[in-house]
């Protein structure tokens, strides 16, 4: 088995290439399969390792090569599979899996050879997460992770004959290179003060770094995980990305991208913990993004921005989960969230799919009696992201919560505020979209209809996992021993365990805590149902707040004003001003001076066989004079006058 | 007598035939001067010939080194004569096509 | 100051004047003369020099045969002080500011150059400059050329005759 570890991230890699090389010539059929079927083989290696580390509980290290060696430092091309690695492996290939599947279906309509385009990009997106999550080393995560965000630019830009897609895509990668340049630091960092990149030395040798280092380093490393992981303030590429096919929001959402941020943090839990500083900053990053990500969430009137906002604001609970050293929580609740956004985005396609590319929810209603499947799963997506019990969404949110509570009640408070934001926004959406009655228009009413079972079989099979996934973290107050996920990831955060001491809160107000969250986020749940099923669109313009919030509270305009346009007006100075006059006129002024001295020079040649004659006598003394040395002539010129 | 001295003189005539290059326009006058440099770098050849003889001439009397000095000068000679005329006959033939001999007339390389 | 001396300052200082003389003279038959006194007085440098095959080939070949058709030329063209032409202030200026330089420069360069320093040339005595021992050199070492430089002088005959004929 684990010399098959390699054929994990090359399976997608070999689909890349048949499908990137021979996009004119395969058919559709072909290239569907071939797309999903790499994948596919992924996922069963992906379960198969699983099995494996689950049943021997081993770290299994395979080295292939030395990728580089430079004097002391040698940078193995290394994978590491674990109990956090396989884990996400099995995430990746399985909703990687279905979203290959849905894809086949929801971009049939694309020419032969841009879909070949569209899978082999998804192929090699697939390659480089797992390449992120597989790497031994710092350096190999860095590959992938560069890689991710390469995919997303090429996904996101998919349809390239959009300008407007075209800029989303540059937002996301410009956004995202902010972000690496910090994680590139942080590997810098590692290698001058440890000389080593690789997990198992690094966190071995933590504590020869001092305490300023790690907060550096994570903090650096932080800084990455913001870019990738879209946390304010570099977030907003994110929503943006929505201007790609809708398979691969969700792919980017859910199974890819987005998590990189997660696991590098998770895997790098030993330094977290050591930097307290850094792990508050975590905290409250995360928290704000939550809170402020829902309340943009809760006027958009797109449906795919609405699950964007989202995405940001429950990577906002990953990163508080973080921050408050719940790490199997933010691992618990990106494998939830993996199940039920990947399923609300899907549900989302498919809605689209049916509504002939309409977005917006205000155009549409009463979907429920046109698409039964798409809207139960909708519904149990929503369920489970609200965190209704038994839900998965509901264990994983309540575990970060519960962890926030000990740390700090505030945070607590503000994350529940959040969820039930959440609960409001995605009820909203549900209740627009699917009830009430259709206010679109007659022709779209006349082509509405349950889209085909490629779209729908993914849809159930993550409709199951979001509703039964939560059950592999039953919080101890249920009954003992129950939390298999914390049992399973113990080995991977056991330095950081050793370094806190458990204090866990009591199980009476635990229980307590739960029931009104439950209680509130049902009320909410009434309440958005009751509002909105009955939705009727008003030509009334957003007022105050909800301006604001409907305008995302401007921070697009606020970095076109303070970063965008300051960068082209000086951008416009240098062309303007330093590459006309300075450069062009350096250039031009080189040319003139050689045109010109040479018309003054032409005037030598005379033709005058004197002239000539006198210029040879000046050149001899000239040559004389270099040859002799010129301190010998100032002594005789001296000795002259 | 000290070679410098020779060397200085043959320097002298050497330079002053330059000038007259330089400063004439008559093409017999330069073709003179030209003469003037060929017999000042004689004289130093020959200098040179008594110089390098007469470290010789020390040890043996009979011995003849230095004398291809002097044959060169003889070649240069012979060298001068026949450049001397064929150059008149292109200045008698310049006279012939322009009635001067003043070398400004001949510019044509300017084009 | 021996005899040898004196006839050295004198050759020199003759030589000199002779050869400037060439130079300021407007009439171009002045000239002439002056450079044939120029190339006298280097002959009697040769004698002096005990160079006396040099000399008499000097006075004869150049005082007599080249200066003689220079001579001829000027006087077949009718060449006078009237028609000399005359050159632009400027260019006389600087034709002996650059040529006064030169000389400067060459003999700087003679004065710092000390393999000729405290070496002189051997004046009344040796005899390689005497016609017997030219004459041996001249058929044994460099027969080759000597005919060369005849055929040399063939063909500058035969290129004279056919300019002079166009």
């Amino acid at each position: 088995m684990n010399n098959l570890i390699f054929l994990v991230p090359l399976l997608p890699l070999i689909g890349f290439l048949i499908n990137g090389l021979g996009r004119k010539s395969l058919s559709k059929q072909v290239i569907a399969i071939i797309g999903s079927g790499s994948i596919l083989g992924s996922f069963i290696l992906s379960v198969l390792l699983f099995l494996q580390v689950k049943s021997t509980g081993t770290t299994i290290v395979a080295n292939y090569f030395n990728f580089i060696e430079v004097g002391n430092l040698t940078i193995p091309f290394a994978f590491q599979i674990d109990q956090l690695s396989s884990l996400f492996l099995l995430i990746i290939t399985g909703i990687g899996f279905l979203i290959h599947v849905y894809s086949a279906s929801y971009m049939h309509d694309e020419e032969n050879q841009h879909y070949g385009r569209y899978f082999a990009y998804l192929n090699l997106f697939v390659f480089s997460m797992l390449l992120l999550v597989m790497g031994a080393n710092y350096v190999i995560m860095f590959i992938g992770w560069e890689g991710v965000g390469l995919c997303s630019y090429l996904l996101i830009g998919f349809w390239f004959k959009n300008d407007s897609y075209n800029y989303a895509a540059k937002k996301a990668f410009i956004m995202n290179r902010i972000g690496d340049l910090g994680f590139l630091l942080a590997v810098f960092y590692l290698i001058n003060k440890l000389g080593t990149v690789t997990y198992v030395d690094v966190f071995a040798n933590v504590s020869k770094l001092s305490s300023q280092d790690i907060t550096i380093i994570t903090a650096l490393l932080f800084v990455g995980a913001m870019g990738k992981s879209a946390q304010l303030p570099l977030y907003t590429w994110l929503p943006d990305a929505m201007a790609g096919p809708t398979p691969v929001s969700a792919l980017i959402h859910a199974a890819t991208m987005v998590t990189a941020g997660i696991y590098m943090i998770a895997r790098s839990n030993i330094l977290y913990t050591m930097a307290p500083g850094t792990q508050g900053f975590i905290a409250v990053v995360g928290l704000v993004t939550a809170l402020f990500a829902a309340t943009i969430a809760l006027k958009q009137n797109d449906i795919k921005k609405v699950l964007a906002y989202s995405t940001v604001s429950q990577l906002g609970y990953m990163f508080l989960g973080l921050g408050v050293g719940a790490y199997t929580g933010a691992v618990f609740h990106v494998m939830t969230h993996a199940f039920f956004k990947a399923l609300l985005f899907l549900g989302a396609g498919s809605v689209i799919h049916a509504m002939h590319h309409e977005q917006d929810i205000r155009k549409m209603g009463g979907l429920k009696k046109f698409m039964p499947i798409t809207n139960i799963t909708f519904l149990l997506g929503c369920l489970a992201i609200a965190g209704v019990p038994p839900f998965s969404g509901f264990f994983s949110k309540d575990e970060i919560l519960a962890a926030a509570f000990e740390k700090n009640p505030i945070l607590y408070y503000l994350g529940v505020a959040g969820a039930l934001m959440t609960t409001f926004y995605m009820f909203r959406l549900y209740a627009m979209t699917f009830l009430g009655k259709f206010r679109g228009t007659h022709d779209q009413e006349h082509h509405l209809h349950e889209s085909p079972s490629a779209i729908t079989f993914p849809l159930i099979v993550l409709a199951i996992l979001a509703t039964v996934g939560g059950f592999i973290g039953i919080p101890e107050v249920f009954a003992r021993e129950s939390h298999w996920l914390e049992h399973y990831l113990s080995p991977i955060f056991a330095g950081s365990t050793a370094l806190v001491e458990a204090h866990a809160v009591n199980h009476s107000q635990e229980l307590l805590m739960m029931g009104v969250v439950t209680a509130l986020v049902l009320v909410t749940i009434v309440f958005a149902w009751n509002k909105f099923s009955k939705y009727e669109a008003t030509a009334t313009e957003e007022t105050g707040l909800g301006k604001v919030l409907a305008n995302k509270w401007y921070v697009d305009e606020l970095y076109d004003a303070v970063i965008v346009n300051p960068l082209n007006a000086f951008s416009g100075f240098l062309k303007n001003v330093i590459e006309k006059s300075v450069i062009d006129g350096a250039v031009s002024g080189v040319g003139r001076l050689v045109n010109y001295s040479s018309r003054q020079l032409r005037l030598v040649q005379s033709g005058q066989v004197g002239g000539y004659i006198l210029m040879m006598v000046l050149s001899m003394i000239v040559v004389i004079l270099l040859w002799i040395n010129d301190a010998t002539i100032i002594r005789f010129i001296s000795k002259i006058f | 007598m000290p070679i410098q001295y020779y060397i200085f003189l043959a320097l002298a005539l050497f330079t002053i035939g330059i000038v007259g290059v330089l400063t004439r326009r008559n093409a017999i006058i330069i073709f003179m001067c030209v003469e003037l440099m060929l017999n000042a770098t004689n004289l130093l050849l020959v200098a040179f010939s008594k110089m390098h003889h007469g470290l010789a001439y020390a040890s043996d009397k009979a011995s003849l080194v230095g004398i291809d000095g002097q044959l060169f000068v003889f070649f240069i000679m012979v060298v001068a004569a026949a450049e001397v005329s064929v150059g008149l006959a292109i200045i008698v033939m310049m006279y012939r096509n322009t009635h001067s001999v003043d070398i400004n007339f001949l510019n044509r390389l300017k084009n | 100051m021996g005899i040898v001396q004196i006839l050295f300052w004198f050759l020199t200082a003759l030589a000199l004047v002779s050869a400037l003389m060439v130079l300021l003279s407007k009439n171009p038959v002045f000239s002439v003369l002056w450079l044939i006194a120029v190339f006298f007085a280097i002959s009697g440098h040769y004698i002096l020099l005990n160079a006396q095959f040099l000399a008499i080939v000097n006075m004869i070949v150049y005082a007599g045969a080249i200066m003689v058709l220079f001579l001829f030329v000027i006087m077949l063209m009718n060449l006078n002080k009237e028609t000399e032409p005359q050159k632009n202030i400027w260019m006389k200026i600087a034709g002996a500011v650059s040529g006064g330089c030169l000389l400067m420069v060459l003999i700087s360069l003679v004065k710092q150059a000390n393999e000729m320093t405290g070496k002189t040339a051997l004046m009344k005595d040796g005899n390689i400059g005497l016609i017997g021992n030219l004459g041996k050199a001249l058929f044994s070492d460099f027969v080759v050329p000597f005919e060369i430089s005849s055929v040399l002088f063939l063909s500058a005959m035969v290129g004279a005759v056919v300019i002079g004929k166009k």
